[in-house]
């Protein structure tokens, strides 16, 4: 089945196969920060903005996403040019193995694309459900407080 | 990791087609935030599945005087965010507890309920709240109570062809009081080990009426009316509810299983009842 969709800014028009999951397509095309963890939605790591709400890719059909938008860390910055809020996780050393950061950043983006003046609560409550075996989620929780500085001081795209 | 095994998706146009094709044998598909889950680990292998979460009778959520009916498309994430969730407490509390963000953003009500689990969050509000279900299928629509949907752990009644179209929702008379808390290991993603939710009518001092819901410690959802009448015209504190807490224990019919043992379910079941005193006494 062939399905259109817009990824980071970009249409596509892709086969996919019956029951894939939207992680693997995402993958497929080189969607390299989807990272896969448990597969079973549990841990996070997969997680993407489809139409600017995070959902978990390991247990969204692809065929779910046919006309929609879908965003990946790709598409909020690149290795030359960082997004604010990949600047804020380093600045903050909220990144270690960096299997989480991608899910992380996305979930935090979204939250602050709703609030930007979230109570360190708010953060938690945020990434909740996003698991990081390395940091403690202080830093994390710092990172995006960080960001969230910076939003509403316009250093911000 | 690539595919979930070759289930096809089918997007029926309307509720019509809809029950036709599960008639056929294809599996109702909303969020999938279970049925994913499930065919991925092999526990299930439907013919195909039968997408409704973008039918557009199956959408929204409307409000009218005596309640509200809730589409079976509508996400956890969604009602949290409508006016009704502020109108009907016992709803936000249960639901924001269901999972995490990206699962309330994508799993329904609806899906929670046919999904039958006994530890299923979404289920405590409908239980407290005497919910009834809109079903359609292939010999029309009928409705019937939550608690006569529900048959057992992952048992629904169901018929084959049949479909949730919507929830009713009754809002509560007057002002109850409302509880919401489930045990687990975590806050975050867990499914309870023990959970109780309360929706506790004051007449002057003393309870003048109680609905109490229970999860995870029996085969559904457990409404306890003994205890529920039981608690009728005593005050709000645990010491006077120290009965009840132990008449509660004895009603439930727990499982041991990886989370939680038999006796410890029972006791948590009756402790609930205590912290229900507790934190409803310290309200303002
Ligand atoms: C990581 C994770 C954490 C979770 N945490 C919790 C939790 O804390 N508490 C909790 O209660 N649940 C939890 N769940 C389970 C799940 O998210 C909920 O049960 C959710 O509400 C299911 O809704 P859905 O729309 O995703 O259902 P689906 O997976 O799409 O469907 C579930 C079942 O309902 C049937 N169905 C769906 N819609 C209809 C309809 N309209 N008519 C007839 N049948 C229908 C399907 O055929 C299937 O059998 C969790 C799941 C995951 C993956
Ligand atoms: S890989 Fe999707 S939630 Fe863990
Ligand atoms: S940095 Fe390693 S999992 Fe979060």
């Amino acid at each position: 089945m062939k399905i259109y969709f817009e990824l980071n800014g970009e249409q596509q028009y892709v086969d996919i196969e019956p029951g894939e999951s939207l992680l693997s397509l995402l993958r497929r095309l080189g969607m390299k920060s989807v990272k896969q963890g448990c597969n079973t939605g549990d841990c996070g790591a997969c997680t993407v903005l489809v139409d600017g709400r995070a959902v978990r890719s390991c247990i969204t059909f692809a065929a779910k996403v046919r006309g929609r938008r879908v965003t990946t860390l790709e598409g909020l910055g690149s290795p030359g040019d960082l997004h604010p809020l990949q600047e804020a996780f380093l600045e903050a050393g909220a990144v270690q193995c960096g299997f989480c950061t991608p899910g992380m950043i996305l979930t935090a983006y979204e939250l602050l694309s709703k609030n930007d003046n979230p109570t360190p609560e708010e953060v938690r409550a945020a990434i909740s459900g996003n698991l990081c075996r390395c940091t403690g989620y202080r830093k994390i929780v710092d990172a995006i407080l960080l960001a969230a500085k910076w939003k509403r001081e316009g250093r911000w795209r | 990791m690539r595919k979930t095994g070759p289930v096809e998706i089918v997007k029926p146009r309307d509720i019509a087609e809809a029950v036709r094709l599960v008639k056929e044998g294809g599996r109702p598909l909303a969020g999938g935030t279970d049925l994913f889950v499930r065919i991925r680990k092999g526990i299930e292998n439907p013919p195909f599945l039968v997408y409704l979460g973008e039918l557009p009778e199956l959408q929204g959520i409307r409000l009218r005087e005596e309640g509200a009916e809730v589409g079976a498309a509508v996400t956890h994430a969604e009602l949290l965010r409508s006016p009704l969730s502020a109108r009907v407490p016992i709803l936000r509390l249960a639901i924001s507890a269901l999972g995490a963000p990206a699962i309330r953003e994508m799993g329904t009500l609806a899906g929670n309920l046919a999904n039958a689990s006994p530890a299923g969050d979404g289920l405590i509000p409908l239980y407290l709240l005497e919910a009834t279900v809109r079903l359609a299928g292939p010999d029309g629509e009928r409705e019937i109570p939550v608690e006569e949907f529900v048959l057992g752990p992952g048992k629904t009644a169901l018929r084959p062809g049949e479909i949730i179209r919507s929830l009713w929702i009754p809002f509560p008379e007057g002002k109850p009081l409302s509880y919401f808390r489930k045990v687990g290991r975590r806050r975050a993603l867990v499914i309870a080990i023990a959970s109780l939710g309360a929706l506790i009518w004051l007449e002057g001092d003393v309870i003048g009426k109680a609905r109490l819901a229970l999860g995870s410690v029996a085969p559904t959802v457990l409404r306890p009316r003994q205890v529920e009448e039981a608690l009728v015209g005593l005050p709000l504190e645990p010491e006077a509810l120290r009965p009840a807490a132990e008449l509660l224990s004895r009603a439930t019919q727990p499982i041991s299983d990886l989370r939680a043992s038999a006796d410890y379910r029972r006791k948590v079941a009756g402790n609930l009842l205590l912290d229900m005193a507790i934190s409803l006494s310290h309200r303002d």
